[in-house]
């Protein structure tokens, strides 16, 4: 769907995880994460890539899983009509 | 140093510091001797906006950019660092409560903190857990529609006088953080004296026993109150003090110019003496580092940036090294009279030993700062693979 979107997530965990090639559905909960900052970088570049506002109602762990998640969490964010 | 500042920001730090020079700089030695901080104080911050001045101008806070926040803690961490924490802890509650509370909660909260009419503080630290938060053992039981929470804070900065705690507890569910009324039942306090710095912080002890709050009091979800709520919240408190340990920094230098061009030895102002020249000129250069990185960080959480983490980290490691390499020179500028109470560079090397604990202790901070440059060059490695063709038959 959105290959710009999906190299940009795949980029940025890149950055967490020591494998050459996070695939798409690599669950990046079991690969296990290096910071103790991680959750709050994750949710800070999402908003800050993608111009959107992550609410608590979008903090189900499946939404943040894997590349492929991510990538349609982001999709289906900025296709929702704007709260007011 | 504030040529990076807009017009507005150099006005709010003009009026921050008369501020301070007028109603703080005076009576800081006298907080600090009673190790208390008066109720009329804190209702002048209050009055004039300063408490809420990161809360959104909905919820009737001042709607300033981090910039500007980092500003007022700076002047307010020149003159009096217990004052400085309660800036810290209670723009650390909002930030929790504007970024993870529910509609209800932000309606109900973000108003009264951002109008300093309820006083948050920060119930993280245990007896048995600091550094490691996720040890934390103050237990969080599902009733109905409510929590009961029963558990032991320690060390929570104006503990002893805040109005709501935001506590961070474990549920069935992982780590999880809610808000605590302080007239809830089974909720007591008692303040904790003699500490070595930030004396007048009414840092106390909270027993939680059996306290019921509603089930909406959480913040975000269940266990998330570490990795969000709590994450997020240090994430601020590190800045503000990152910009408290700047103004300490910047009050060592003023004191130790003023004392060196005064005091005279072998005929001479000490200021004279090379030796003493190089303690003044290092304190110079770490003043103007540590806010240029305090700046740094500042201007990328006003823009959203996902590197204001590791800036912010950063900029709280090096300005709390530095408030503790500019506190000690201070007093050994001053000789005796650095060891007194009668002179305040004492005080500021108390608390610059606070600084390199709380919001993460350096420690933490320097295995925090490694991972971020393994990051970093992750990023670098990856492109350059991703650049790089595979050579066939690999
Ligand atoms: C005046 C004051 C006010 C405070 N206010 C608050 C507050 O408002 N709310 C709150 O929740 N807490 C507060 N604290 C507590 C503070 O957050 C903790 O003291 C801090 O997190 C460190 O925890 P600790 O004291 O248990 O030290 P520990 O975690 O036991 O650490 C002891 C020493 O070991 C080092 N260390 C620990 N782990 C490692 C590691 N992995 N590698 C290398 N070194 C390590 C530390 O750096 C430190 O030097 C306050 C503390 C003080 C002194």
């Amino acid at each position: 769907m959105s290959i710009d979107n999906k190299a940009k997530i795949a980029e940025y965990l890149s950055r967490f995880f020591p494998v050459q090639d996070l695939k798409d559905d690599d669950d990046i909960f079991q690969l296990g994460f290096v910071s103790s900052m991680f959750a709050i970088q994750l949710v800070s570049f999402v908003e800050h890539e993608f111009g959107l506002t992550i609410d608590n109602d979008d903090l189900e762990l499946d939404n943040f899983r894997s590349v492929g998640a991510l990538d349609a969490f982001v999709s289906r964010k900025l296709s929702a009509p704007v709260a007011s | 140093m504030t040529s990076t500042l807009t017009a507005e920001q150099a006005q709010a730090q003009k009026e921050f510091r008369a501020f301070a020079d007028r109603h703080v700089v005076p009576h800081a030695d006298a907080y600090h001797r009673t190790q208390r901080t008066p109720p009329e104080i804190v209702a002048l911050l209050a009055s004039e906006g300063l408490l809420g001045l990161p809360v959104a101008t909905r919820y009737g806070g001042g709607g300033a950019d981090a910039v500007t926040l980092g500003l007022l803690a700076g002047e307010l961490g020149r003159a009096c660092s217990s004052l400085r924490s309660l800036l810290t802890v209670h723009t650390m509650v909002a930030h929790a409560v504007a970024r993870w509370g529910s509609r209800e909660l932000k309606e109900t909260w973000l108003p009264r903190l951002a109008a300093g009419e309820s006083i948050g503080a920060l119930a993280v630290s245990e007896p048995g857990a600091g550094s490691d938060a996720a040890g934390v053992t103050t237990r969080l039981t599902r009733d109905g529609d409510s929590w009961l929470i029963d558990g032991h804070k320690t060390w929570t900065t104006y503990g002893e006088t805040a109005d709501v705690f935001l506590v961070l507890g474990r549920s069935p569910e992982g780590p999880t953080a809610v808000l605590v009324e302080r007239d809830t039942a089974g909720l007591s306090t008692e303040l904790i004296e003699d500490l070595i710095g930030i004396r007048a912080s009414m840092t106390a002890d909270v027993r939680l026993d059996g306290c019921r709050v509603p089930a909406g009091h959480v913040l975000a979800r269940p266990g998330l109150g570490l990795s969000h709520v709590v994450g997020t919240a240090l994430d601020l408190g590190r800045y503000t003090v990152g910009w408290g340990c700047v103004g300490i920094v910047d009050a060592c230098l003023e004191a130790s110019v003023d004392y060196a061009g005064n005091r005279e030895t072998f005929g001479t102002p000490i200021k004279d003496h090379q030796l003493v020249r190089q303690m003044i000129s290092n304190m110079y250069t770490d003043a103007r580092a540590a806010r240029l990185m305090c700046l740094e960080a500042g201007r990328l959480r006003d823009e959203g940036d996902p590197g204001a983490l590791a800036q912010t980290s950063t900029a709280k490691y090096f300005a709390s090294t530095a408030a503790s390499r500019a506190a000690a020179s201070a007093v050994q500028i001053h000789g005796a009279n650095g060891c007194s109470s009668g002179f305040p560079v004492q005080r500021y090397l108390g608390d610059s030993r606070v600084m390199e604990i709380i919001e993460g202790s350096s420690q933490i901070h320097q295995i925090g700062l490694a991972e971020y440059a393994f990051q970093e060059r992750a990023l670098v490695r990856h492109r350059k693979a991703a650049a790089t063709p595979r050579s066939e038959g690999r």
